[in-house]
């Protein structure tokens, strides 16, 4: 009862001016679509890394960011020393204050362009609490000296980033010892220096923030109390991780808000091309629907047929906007997350899920494009068809 | 060739279907292009209103660290500056985080004078200078929440923690259209007071004697604060405010890409338009030609038609981008100060409209052109 | 020696009147027309255009409905069908020939005869000899993988010729089928027609204007304005 599969091909190599400007459009639909998700992928791949679901951090009661909070030293030995802070092999706290601040770099290859970075002061420790970085090249901070650790992404993206290079900020001069790699983290976007070095060279006295190990996440809502019943400190803790998908959701909600606002207009462009292609189609054939319907082939059939034609042109396009976008796979760009101020870089990362949703949205739009010629082909009856044609 | 108008119009309405879908898809695509381009030209005028002669000088580290306010003597002494003052970046809540707008604490003897392109009276002036607690809103801002002399305003400090309420002593009104007035500023002595005296600033704006003399200025500020607690940054409003922008990152070019990506798509669709009406009029247009229609005529013919199709969807797509960012006064949620669609922009629009009328009809032009009148009329479609 | 093939006639139309609408304004072609046509006659309708002989013929093949009154072919009242049932009909009773030719342009000619057999449910080797067979027929098994424009018109026509009868119709109509012909394939194709009919028992029902066509027939009927006038009828050879 089908119509053979090669009858819709053969038409579309026979009109291979119209198949291919309009597939060429579907192509960029989707290319675009494939890329405004990849970016979105990208950005909330780096958000989900960062932090883990047992480490909690603690902010000034009230601040909604590392930048706007401060904790004095007293305040720091009083909450690590709850016990819903985990201990070390060596008995201690697995608690950690630091130091944030921002810092103006100047970006590589885009002259007098500049973001302002997160600088951040740790514990000699830092990797015991934060397992999942490592170093990457170079060698560990050594305490008190004027030396730094640059995260994966920045060498390439800022001056002065490269391993042996020498940043300046805060008046002094800061060699580059190392880098570390954060998974792809919103971490790879720091530099970490030693945080009682970074005290004085900023002006400090107080802490941002304190990181701690908890023995049980459950036990946050404890602590919690625990510190908000306390006189002595004015001092919150929040999941770590939790801490940075907030800081993120904003800029991940305008990500995702424009691409798909982009994308919505474009499909619906070219959802009016292929409508017309289609329409055009059928008009032309206009004799030939008449002859297999003269031969007994049901309406539904001829709907079907010009169903899968459009579907397939559609697809066509799919395949090439896939293509299109692919090399983009793993170009970095950053941007300032206006929550925290401050440079988060990350890539655009292409997955199968997303290429399939290339397809799928390729398909649909044939869909669309395809029912309503296709219905009024299978609507004609023999004779109007054959006097249309 | 305006005698055949009515033909021409005639023949686009043929396939009514056909024509409203391509002006439609155009439509989309141009107001997508406007809105694109107005990002960008958005972003310029905030460039375009700042001030050449003025500079600001702000830690070297980054903006987010302060500055002594004991500075501000030292800059007004060096050679090229007519005056200095100061400003710091406030940063509170207005009722709800998504009601952005930016507030400064700024020196209330002089920073007024250095910004002479907001007018305000005199006598608003001098109760800014008097009053502790008094505020001034720029005229957008005032419109937008219907602030009026007199009101209390309340924000909820985030850099600076605490309630702070202002009463609003004057509005002040742009000199030109294009300056922002979507900001607010108090009395920074207030801010000092609360915060115990710490004598601490975000920035510094200074006036030039010779706006010429710009970067000669910019490097004596900071030479002269080279090596000392706090270094400083100098360069020039224009240069502060791209800071920002370039913060973004590469903005444009991701602009121009899907702007390009964009053209191309419609221009595809039109021209398989084009050519598929095209090739359904070969037998009339052998007709016209038999009937002793010049070539040259013939061609007009095609291309007006195609021509009209397009730029009916550029000026609908134009129209529509500048009917709905002007009539809901859109600034994304305060991130641009204004968001109007340029002149500029709608021309480019209309190029565009027009590059595509011509190509789309140059292909089917020019085969009506070399048509041969005796197949065209064997040709049974 | 009228009936040769039975009793009842395997066409009857019965006060049968169709009206089209062209726009706001109706126009009647036929009015209260009857008509039986025998199991294994040799039909020609002519007359001048407008006449309604094409409306006759897409009446009878169940293309088109009738405004009012009784169609009823191989036992099959075709008044009571629906779209898809009128299909079925076309499918199992009908093979069409139409002036045209009306072949896909990018089936080659064994798919284009091919094509009425996918409506059955034969399987491919089945189908495959099928087409083979009428192909033979009509003289053309070696050009089966040729495209319709790389055949000539009279071949075209004898692809169409296959097409129409490859699933066995009791009926064959044919619209005006050698209008676009040059005399000597003219001649090829009424005789394969002619042929048909004779040996394989097919009832064939052609529209023509040329009289020589007229000739094959066993019965030449003229329309005018609707009504039905017979001319000639032949003793069956």
């Amino acid at each position: 009862m089908r119509l053979p599969l090669q009858y819709n091909l053969r038409n579309l190599v026979v009109r291979r001016t119209m198949t291919l400007m309009t597939a060429g459009g579907i192509a960029l639909v989707v290319a675009v679509l494939v890329l405004t998700l990849a970016l979105a992928h990208g950005f909330s791949a780096t958000l989900v890394a960062t932090g883990r679901a047992d480490n909690a951090i603690v902010l000034r009661g009230g601040a909604t960011s590392e930048m706007m909070s401060s904790l004095s030293r007293d305040s720091a030995r009083i909450v690590a020393a709850d016990p819903a802070v985990a201990r070390g092999p060596d008995g201690e706290p697995l608690a950690q204050p630091e130091m944030v601040v921002l810092v103006n770099l100047l970006r590589r290859g885009d002259p007098g362009a500049s973001s302002n970075v997160s600088v951040r002061g740790v514990d000699p420790q830092v990797f015991a609490l934060r397992p999942d970085i490592r170093l990457r090249e170079g060698r560990m901070l050594r305490p008190g000296m004027d030396e730094v650790l640059v995260g994966r992404k920045l060498d390439r993206r800022f001056e002065g980033c490269g391993l042996g290079e020498t940043l300046r900020m805060g008046g002094r001069d800061w060699r580059v010892v190392g880098t570390f790699d954060a998974g792809g983290s919103g971490f790879d976007s720091e530099i970490w220096g030693d945080r009682e070095a970074f005290l004085p060279a900023f002006d400090r006295v107080e802490y941002s923030s304190l990181t701690l190990r908890l023995t049980d996440p459950a036990r946050l809502a404890d602590l919690l109390a625990r510190l908000e019943a306390d006189p002595r400190v004015r001092a919150e803790p929040q999941i770590e991780r939790e801490y940075y998908r907030l800081q993120s959701r904003q800029l991940a909600d305008v990500i995702r808000a424009l691409g798909l606002f982009l994308v919505a207009v474009m499909a619906a462009g070219a959802v009016f091309g292929a409508l017309n292609t289609m329409y055009a189609a059928v008009g032309s054939r206009s004799r030939e629907i008449a002859t297999l319907l003269a031969l007994g082939f049901p309406p539904r059939a001829i709907l079907a047929s010009f169903l899968v034609e459009s579907v397939l042109l559609c697809l066509i396009g799919g395949v090439l906007g896939c293509l299109l976008a692919l090399p983009v796979h793993g170009v970095s760009t950053g941007t300032t997350n206006w929550a925290s101020f401050s440079e988060v870089a990350f890539e655009f990362r292409i997955s199968p899920g997303i290429l399939a949703i290339g397809l799928l949205a390729s398909v649909a739009l044939g869909l669309a494009g395809g029912y309503f010629p296709a219905r009024a082909a299978a609507r004609r009856t023999v004779s109007e068809a054959l006097r249309a044609g | 060739m305006t005698r055949y108008l009515p033909f021409i119009l005639r023949n686009t309405l043929r396939n009514k279907r056909r024509t409203v879908l391509t002006v439609l898809s155009i439509v989309i695509s141009l107001f997508l292009f406007c809105t694109l381009r107005t990002v960008i030209t958005s972003l310029a005028a905030s460039l375009e209103s700042a001030s050449s002669a003025r500079l600001i000088t702000r830690r070297s580290t980054s903006l987010t660290f302060m500055l002594p306010v004991s500075y501000r003597d030292r800059i007004a002494q060096i050679p090229g500056v007519a005056d200095a003052s100061w400003m710091t970046w406030f940063g509170g809540i207005y009722i709800e985080e998504r009601n952005f707008f930016a507030q400064f604490a700024v020196d209330p003897q002089r920073y007024l004078e250095l910004y002479p392109e907001y007018r305000l009276t005199p006598g608003e002036k001098d109760v800014f200078r008097r009053e502790r607690t008094a505020c001034i809103v720029g005229e957008k801002l005032a419109r937008k929440y219907g602030f009026e002399v007199g009101d209390r305003i309340t924000l909820r400090g985030t850099i600076f923690e605490g309630v702070w309420d202002f009463t609003v002593c004057g509005v002040a009104h742009p000199a030109t259209p294009d300056l922002d007035t979507n900001w607010l500023l108090f009395n920074g002595d207030y801010l000092n007071q609360r915060m115990g005296d710490f004598g601490q600033v975000g920035a510094f704006v200074l006036k030039l004697d010779e706006p010429a003399r710009a970067g000669d200025v910019a490097r004596a500020v900071d030479a002269t604060f080279a090596n000392s607690a706090a270094e400083t940054k100098t360069e020039t409003e224009k240069a502060f405010q791209m800071g920002f922008i370039s913060m973004l990152g590469n903005i444009q070019a991701v602009i121009y890409a899907l702007g390009t990506a964009i053209v191309v798509a419609i221009g595809l669709v039109s021209l398989n338009t084009m050519m598929m009406a095209a090739r359904e009029r070969t037998r009339e247009i052998a007709v016209l030609k038999a009937l002793g229609f010049a070539d040259r005529t013939v061609v007009g013919l095609v291309l007006a038609e195609s021509l009209l199709i397009t730029l009916a969807g550029g000026l609908l797509g134009a129209g529509l981008a500048r009917l709905v960012f002007g009539l809901t006064d859109f600034t994304a949620g305060g991130f641009f100060p204004s968001f109007a669609v340029t002149d500029g922009t709608v021309a480019q629009a209309l190029g565009i409209a027009l590059f595509l009328g011509v190509v789309s009809g140059a292909a089917p032009a020019w085969n009506a052109a070399r048509l041969h009148i005796v197949d065209a009329l064997r040709h049974t479609g | 020696m009228e009936n040769l093939a039975g009793d009842r006639p395997i066409i009857t139309l019965r006060g049968v009147s169709k009206t089209y609408r062209r726009d706001t304004i109706a126009v009647p072609v036929l009015a209260a027309l009857d008509l039986d046509v025998a199991a294994g006659e040799f039909l020609a309708l002519m007359g001048p255009s407008g006449s309604g002989k094409s409306t006759i013929l897409n009446l009878v093949s169940g293309i088109d409905s009738p405004t009012a009154g009784r169609v009823e072919v191989a036992g099959v009242d075709l008044g009571g069908l629906d779209g898809a049932a009128l299909a079925a009909f076309r499918a199992r009773h009908v093979g069409f020939i139409f002036q045209s030719y009306n072949l896909i342009p990018v089936l080659t000619a064994f798919q284009n005869v091919e094509l009425p057999l996918l409506l059955t449910a034969l399987d491919r080797r089945e189908r495959r000899q099928h087409v083979l067979d009428v192909l033979e027929v009509v003289g053309l098994k070696d050009r089966s993988d040729h495209f319709p424009r790389q055949l000539s018109g009279g071949q075209e026509q004898r692809v169409a010729i296959a097409r129409a009868i490859v699933s066995d119709p009791s009926l064959l109509v044919a619209d005006e089928p050698t209008g676009d012909l040059d005399a000597a394939s003219a001649a090829e194709i009424l005789d394969l027609i002619g042929c048909l009919n004779r040996e394989f028992g097919k009832t064939v029902v052609m529209v023509t204007h040329d009289p020589r066509a007229a000739e094959r027939a066993h019965r030449v009927l003229h329309l005018d304005k609707g009504v039905l006038v017979e001319a000639v009828r032949r003793e069956r050879p």
